[in-house]
């Protein structure tokens, strides 16, 4: 059994998934397209689970972007394998007029609905009163109250689904289908065993939309709306006034309004008069970005040193008391190091997306949009990218799918190749990193940490690198297709913290699973390829170093026997045979091996590095990666490895290469061609290449 | 012709018609009807786009381009 949430935006949808499925849900995707598809499971009265899904919010079902485009796929399409049983129409109660159009549309289907009306409590702050069994008499339909901020109501929502799956009921609507269109409506209806007249004139009227269509189903429809000489928009007008008017009728017996109404909009508005005044809505919005970066820095190194400590400490630990073999070192120096530079990711992930989640449940994320618009549309973009660019310093692979919001194709794809300029959380570590050592730990003012201001600064330049190649897009692409703007304002509420945590959990539990796969997969190889090596340059190391070194004791040869075997393992000749293309921007052959390993993904840069100078290390003393890579020095110049100018030069390659696989793939995932992400790769990594040189060179 | 591009911050107006047939159809569904009262609440910053809200009941965002489109008594 399946039953689907459908509803406007902001009328609580997603808060009543989670309150429904608990955290027995996962993401998916619908098949053929990348939206997002949320999937869990729920136990209904009589004990039994059933799926719920949760559709993406949408007005109508006439559909503007590819979000709202699966809402109609999945409700028009009898055979689409997420056809609901039920369709649960979750309504805002304060606004039911505009709310209640897409109920009766998803009713005029032949889907038995059931109406979940939701916020009564906002409508009856602001003098809306709801009489629920009058509206449950003339829709003829289930009606229940719910309030999903809340989480009241669900057992009676649970039982209303229970008992509606047993006796399905459909509310009969207003016609709207036209006694001329009646014959072609049932020629289509035929055609495709289609519930009702309304079903099929979306046939008729949206055929480019429904990419479930076969070419010759697509003809058949198109022959029958110029026999017709269908016009679509006019049809979808008349059916949109007919229904409010009938909507209209129908509220004026079950809704009460008491004549001192209370302006739902004031604190809002008063708020507004603030965050988007013409001053302070830049210097609060600049504020806030500040704040995100400092107390991510700061706050999450605390468990970040404790993460990285441990790791080293346990890694000392089980040295310590297991024989000394290969097994160990696998254990040790490959699984569980390359397992830290997972988990040393988490604190900062958590917070980014606390902050993101915050800025979203509170409604401040679409002033920000307002606040951007015309500055970013000079860039070829629109205010609405303001979400993905800054998702994406989260995660340029979930950022790239929420630019799907924007209908326009020309500002959508522009911002899909510049997104991942934005710094992602992968490149965070990487930053840390390098920054925490050859950035003082010092205060300006004695208030702002340099450090801090400094990833603030990569940041910032990842974000106007990002507008400046907006810009030349922008020049270079054509289009003439048009597009809307127009879009609803949520009123300011106070976050939700359970939903907050819910996104956290997720966006941590995505990139644990996902990513950590691939880092710890390539830290096991990286192992593998830095413990051996072919031929008599790695079996003789150790018998060579000896012989060079007479004289020494064990424990001066230790290093330099195991800094000769990496230089002739399968890694270190795969880092040599890359260092003259590198050597330019100032890196040896190791940091080329974890350039090379952190191309599927740059998050495995740090536990690259932190693996490869593991191996060629001494143990005694240095065990965390931070002081691991400032004792390294370079054995032809006597100075250390990581200088500023290197230091530097690495991040600024990081700032701009396109170094992750997952990203590419989810590019060609939404603009269906791999020009584009072959063109994204090409120019960033040259933009990368030249950066970073000139930054060597310039600091050398 | 007036339109809500014509409406200083805090004034009212009456949506009278749209000349944009596409747009209209997004504002119809969206519940900006014809007859529906409109509150022109903030400008951005820089002019573009304007915050309205619509019969005190929800708060639209559009573009400048988009506002003109919309006739109000």
């Amino acid at each position: 059994m399946i039953v689907a949430l459908i509803g406007n935006p902001n009328c609580g949808k997603s808060s009543l998934f989670n309150h429904l499925t608990g955290l027995r849900q996962k993401i998916g995707n619908f098949p053929g397209v990348t939206v997002d598809k949320k999937v869990g499971f729920c136990k209904i009265s009589d004990g039994s689970d059933i799926q719920v899904i949760d559709l993406p919010g949408t007005y109508s079902l006439y559909p503007n972007s590819l979000d709202e485009q699966v809402v109609l796929e999945v409700l028009i399409n009898q055979n689409h394998s997420d056809y609901p049983d039920l369709a649960v129409i979750v309504v805002d109660s304060s606004n039911l007029k505009r709310n209640l159009l897409l109920f009766e549309e998803v009713n005029d289907l032949g889907i038995p609905t059931v109406l979940a009306l939701n916020m009564l409590d906002v409508a009856n702050e602001i003098g809306i009163t709801v009489n629920t069994p009058k509206l449950e008499k003339i829709l003829g339909i289930p009606v229940v109250e719910v309030n999903a901020r809340e989480g009241i109501g669900l057992e009676g929502l649970k039982l209303t689904i229970f008992r509606a799956l047993e006796k399905k009921q459909i509310h009969d609507n207003v016609e709207v289908v036209s006694d001329e269109l009646k014959s072609a409506a049932k020629a289509v209806k035929e055609k495709f065993s289609l519930k009702t007249d309304y079903a099929a004139l979306h046939y008729l009227t949206q055929t480019d939309k429904l990419s479930f269509l076969k070419a010759e189903e697509k003809k058949f429809l198109q022959k029958i709306s110029a026999d017709l000489n269908l016009d679509a928009d006019a049809f979808q007008a008349k059916e949109v006034m007919e229904r409010y008017k009938d909507i209209g009728q129908t509220l004026n017996d079950v809704v009460e309004i008491e004549p001192e109404r209370h302006n739902s909009l004031t604190l809002t508005q008063k708020i507004d008069n603030v965050l988007i005044h013409r001053f302070w809505g830049y210097v609060i919005f600049l504020g806030i970005l500040f704040l995100i970066f400092q107390s991510v820095f700061t706050l999450a190194n605390y468990p970040m040193d404790l993460i990285d400590g441990g790791i080293a400490s346990l890694n000392d630990f089980l040295k310590s008391v297991l024989p000394e073999s290969k097994i160990t070192d696998l254990l040790t120096d490959g699984l569980i190091a390359g397992i830290g530079g997972v988990v040393i990711f988490i604190p900062q992930i958590a917070f980014l997306f606390a902050f993101i989640s915050i800025l979203e449940e509170s409604g401040y994320m679409a002033r920000v949009v307002v606040l951007m618009d015309k500055l970013i549309r000079k860039f070829g973009m629109s205010g609405k990218s303001v979400v993905p660019l800054i998702s994406s310093m989260a995660c340029a692979v979930p950022a790239i799918m929420s630019a799907r919001t924007i209908g326009n194709w020309k500002d959508r794809l522009i911002t899909i190749m510049v997104t991942p300029l934005m710094s992602c959380s992968a490149r965070l570590p990487i930053y840390t990193i390098l920054i925490a050592l050859v950035v003082p730990d010092d205060k300006l003012f004695g208030l702002f940490g340099f450090q801090g201001l400094a990833l603030m600064g990569l940041y910032l330049l990842g974000f106007f690198s990002a507008l400046v190649g907006g810009w030349f897009l922008k020049k270079i692409l054509k289009t003439n297709e048009r597009n809307f703007f127009v879009m609803e304002l949520p009123t300011y509420k106070k976050p939700r913290w359970k939903q907050v945590g819910f996104t956290i959990l997720e966006k941590v539990k995505t990139f644990v699973f996902e990513a950590g796969k691939v880092i710890v997969a390539i830290s096991i190889i990286l192992w593998v390829l830095a413990s051996y090596g072919p031929g008599e340059g790695f079996s003789k190391a150790e018998e060579r170093v000896t012989a060079q070194n007479v004289g020494l004791t064990t424990d001066q040869l230790e290093p330099k026997i195991a800094a000769e075997k990496l230089q002739n393992s399968y890694a270190g000749l795969f880092g040599k045979f890359i260092e003259p293309a590198i050597k330019p921007l100032g890196y040896d052959w190791k940091i080329g091996i974890a350039l090379i390993t952190s191309f599927a993904a740059r998050e495995v840069f740090v536990g690259t590095i932190s693996t490869i100078y593991s191996i060629g290390a001494d143990d005694a003393d240095d065990s965390t990666i931070k002081s691991r890579l400032k004792n390294e020095i370079n054995p032809e110049t006597g100075e250390p490895v990581f200088s500023v100018a290197t230091s530097y030069s690495l991040l600024i390659f990081y700032v701009f290469a396109m170094m992750c696989m997952s990203t590419i793939a989810v590019v060609y995932r939404e603009t269906k061609s791999w020009k584009w992400p072959i063109i994204q790769l090409v120019y960033m990594s040259v933009l990368a290449y030249v950066s970073a040189f000139l930054v060597y060179w310039w600091l050398k | 012709m007036k339109s809500v591009a014509d409406l200083k911050e805090g004034e009212k107006g009456v949506i009278s018609a749209f000349l944009d047939n596409k747009l209209a159809l997004k504002l119809l569904e969206m519940g900006c009807l014809p007859g529906t009262e409109v509150t022109l609440d903030h400008k951005a910053p820089l002019g573009c786009p304007y915050c309205i809200s619509v019969s005190e009941d929800y708060q639209l965002s559009l573009r400048k381009s988009e506002a003109i489109t919309i006739l109000i008594d």
